[in-house]
């Protein structure tokens, strides 16, 4: 007995370090790269605070979809989309600074939602390849956000201000200029301490979706969405309604991406109309990831971890890629291999453990089979 | 959902999205001459475009057939083909003229495909179930160290390399002067230079060119793949995608022929970029291949194919169709209402025709 639990303590050590693998292997290259790159430990310091303060607020709303078992949600992008359409409309009114956002925030809302309900519709038909329908949704969005943004506005949807608009009379210029509004809710509450700027109610907004995130978790509705991620059957006969509660998560991602996104261009100081959101996706999975989640468990201290670890690789990367190879692009690209490892990597490691599991469950039902056979010839 | 409304049985079986494409393209055929466009003109590059995708159309079939799912991870296969080319510049085999260029290209290729492809699928074997979405970002992990090496690899053909610095490959390489054409050039129907020859004029039809050896590579391959499947190997690979249970009961190693499926498509693929680039006449690298992907799924999926099940006519008519949409949207769009559309059109059509595939319910592929 003993002997058995030594050999399983010893697998959970195992375990944990395998757990660990990415953050630890990101560490390492962060640790070889700072030193290539020659930054100053204050301007590195400033950029991630910066960089933080951006990004958290849309990596942390992927936990919802993860909390149900529907894997990473790469149709975050459509609540981007939503935010990108609200930032529009407000930019055209001419409604700036704080009010602006929360007005863009509130009006992401709609459209957010609505996306993440289609989104959410459609996965629940695909049972099994959510993770690829929201792939190819937010591709698919993608051709109807180009749509509308292109060809509706300014021809059907009014829009007042020709500085937004392209030359030939509709549709939305390649950027719009936020400047009115550029880092106004990061400079409201700003504390400056040793030339590091700190963006404080950034930061208390996101501490605020971090406590909604906590206390969700212990709802009604949070317990229902963590048991149809465990067991999708089991939830079901326990009298969930699955689907519901699938399409509620993709939802609540959806509508805090949009939040995430406004908060994260009012960070840029311009909105890139066609490709804002294009990356979004993928660096907030990549930074998930490198958090050391996983696609059916993620914490928000892996949140946390990744955005700074990936952030900070992505700021060394190209200066330390000169250093070794003597051309930056050699470092453009090497950051981009690694985001995209990682995502592989990390998939790779997800389905193989499921089969592993399934065997391994499958296993353990025969052995019990064949124990019962046994007893009742005997 | 939308097969509950009553449909004859004959538009039932082409399903809905086909039906609309098809009409579609119906209409911009038929609006053609009304907007003053030629229409030789347009079925010239109809048939110019089916010749360069038709063989990467084709590269989904295997996986398809033997339960792999949509094979997002083509790149694999696009970047063979790449190598293939590029070290056929390098090593300056035009020296012997286009054509042995071309067929160097292929077999230089080849060892790269065979190795790709059976890496790849050594791996998917070991995730069955999670196939399309790790095949994405396989593919969009090789591409990006792709981009590194051709940065780094001891390239120095100098039609290739930047000018200035001498290292690290163009993004877009000519192939004026390597194989630019050989296929298409090969047994060309060109109506310009009969009617010249036959001194008669045939109007309109001068415009009409048919390359015709792209298309007798496309039929030869087809025919070959035709004919794989109809052997033992091909049978059991069709079996191991419709029940993998029941081929293994029937004795049947699905891990090979899983990999051998997806060597085959790796190895299509690599051929099928390279006719596609003698038909463009450019080689194109870095985050190129990515742009190969959707348009060569989505061909196949509007063609009639499912996750699990495809034809050779699902391939010949799904890229009719697509390339089809492709071509003429731009040119009608642009005289109807003087924008242009396509780019749109063309996005929401392919992602959705995607969806449509992935969202029915479909045996296999779980």
């Amino acid at each position: 007995m003993s002997n058995k639990k030594s050999a399983s303590s010893g697998r959970t050590l195992l375990d944990t370090a395998r757990n660990h693998a990415v953050p630890i292997m990101f560490i390492i290259i962060c640790a070889i790269f700072i030193p290539m790159a020659g930054f100053s430990p204050s301007y590195l310091l400033n950029e991630i605070i910066t960089r933080m303060g951006r990004n958290l607020f849309l990596v942390l709303c992927l936990l919802f979809p993860i909390m149900a078992g529907m894997g990473l949600n790469f149709a975050m992008t459509l609540g981007a989309m939503g935010a990108e359409i609200a930032v529009i409309l407000v930019a055209d009114w001419q409604i700036w600074g704080i009010p602006g956002v929360v007005l863009a925030m509130i009006l992401s809302i709609p459209f957010s939602a609505f996306l993440g309900f289609i989104c959410g519709t459609l996965q629940n038909m695909a049972k099994g390849r959510e993770m690829i329908t929201s792939y190819i949704m937010n591709y698919f969005i993608g051709g109807w956000y180009q749509f509308v943004v292109l060809y509706v506005m300014g021809s059907v949807v009014p829009i007042i201000h020709a500085s937004i608009m392209l030359p030939r009379g509709y549709g939305i210029r390649n950027t719009v200029s936020l400047l009115h509004m550029r880092q106004c809710l990061d400079d409201l509450l700003a504390v400056r301490i040793g030339g590091v700027k700190i963006p404080v109610l950034t930061f208390i907004l996101v501490g605020l979706l971090c406590l909604f995130i906590v206390w969700f978790r212990r709802t009604k509705l949070g317990q229902d969405m963590r048991a149809v991620g465990q067991d999708m059957q089991v939830a079901k006969d326990a009298g969930i309604n699955v689907d519901r509660t699938r399409v509620i998560s993709v939802v609540m991602s959806t509508v805090f991406a949009g939040f995430g996104m406004v908060i994260y261009l009012q960070n840029m100081g311009n909105l890139p109309t066609y490709t804002g959101h294009a990356q979004i996706g993928m660096f907030c999975i990549a930074a998930l990831l490198i958090g050391g989640a996983s696609v059916e468990r993620a914490s928000i201290g892996n949140a946390f971890l990744g955005v700074v670890l990936f952030h900070l690789m992505f700021i060394v990367a190209p200066n330390a890629g000169a250093f070794i190879t003597g051309d930056t692009m050699v470092g453009e690209y090497f950051r981009v291999f690694l985001s995209y490892g990682v995502i592989t990597v990390a998939l790779i490691m997800y389905e193989a453990k499921k089969r592993m599991n399934k065997s391994r469950a499958g296993r353990e039902l025969a052995e019990a089979q064949t124990r019962m056979r046994e007893e009742a010839g005997r | 959902m939308l097969e509950a409304i009553v449909l004859p049985p004959v538009l039932k079986k082409m399903g809905y999205p086909r039906l609309i494409i098809s009409g579609f393209l119906l209409i911009l055929f038929i609006m053609t001459p009304f907007v003053g466009i030629s229409l030789p003109m347009q079925i010239t590059n109809i048939i110019n475009r089916f010749s360069w995708n038709a063989v990467l159309v084709l590269a989904m079939v295997p996986m398809i057939h033997s339960g792999c799912g949509l094979n997002f991870g083509i790149p694999l296969g696009i970047l063979a083909g790449l190598l293939g080319g590029t070290i056929s510049i390098q090593l300056g085999f035009e020296r012997f003229g286009g054509p042995v260029s071309f067929l160097m290209a292929v077999l230089i290729a080849t060892p790269f495909a065979v190795l790709f492809g059976g890496g790849y699928g050594t791996l998917l074997n070991r995730i069955k179930g999670g196939e399309m979405m790790i095949a994405t970002y396989v593919g969009f992990s090789t591409i990006s160290f792709m981009c590194m090496m051709w940065l780094i690899l001891p390239y120095s053909s100098p039609t290739m390399v930047y000018g200035l610095s001498g290292n690290g490959l163009r993004p877009t390489i000519s192939l004026d002067g390597f194989y630019n054409q050989v296929l298409a050039s090969f047994l060309e129907i060109d109506f310009a230079k009969i009617a010249r020859a036959l001194n008669i004029s045939l109007g309109a039809l001068e415009d009409i060119k048919i390359p015709t050896g792209s298309l007798l590579l496309f039929a030869l391959l087809a025919f070959l793949m035709w004919a794989f499947l109809h052997t033992k190997t091909g049978t059991a690979m069709t079996a191991v995608g419709s029940n993998p249970n029941f081929a293994r009961a029937a004795g049947i190693n699905v891990d090979r022929i899983r990999t051998l499926s997806v060597i085959m498509s790796t190895w299509l693929g690599a051929v099928g970029i390279l006719i596609y680039q003698q038909g463009f006449g450019f080689l194109q690298l870095y985050n190129a291949p990515n742009n190969m992907t959707m348009p060569t799924v989505a061909a196949i999926l509007i063609g009639g194919a499912l996750v699990n099940k495809a034809s050779i006519a699902n391939v010949i008519i799904g890229t009719i169709l697509f390339q089809g949409m492709v071509t003429m949207t731009p040119t009608i769009m642009n005289a109807v209402i003087h924008t242009d559309m396509s780019e749109v059109i063309r996005i929401i059509v392919s992602q959705g025709m995607i969806l449509y595939a992935l969202t029915r319910k479909t045996e296999g592929s779980k």
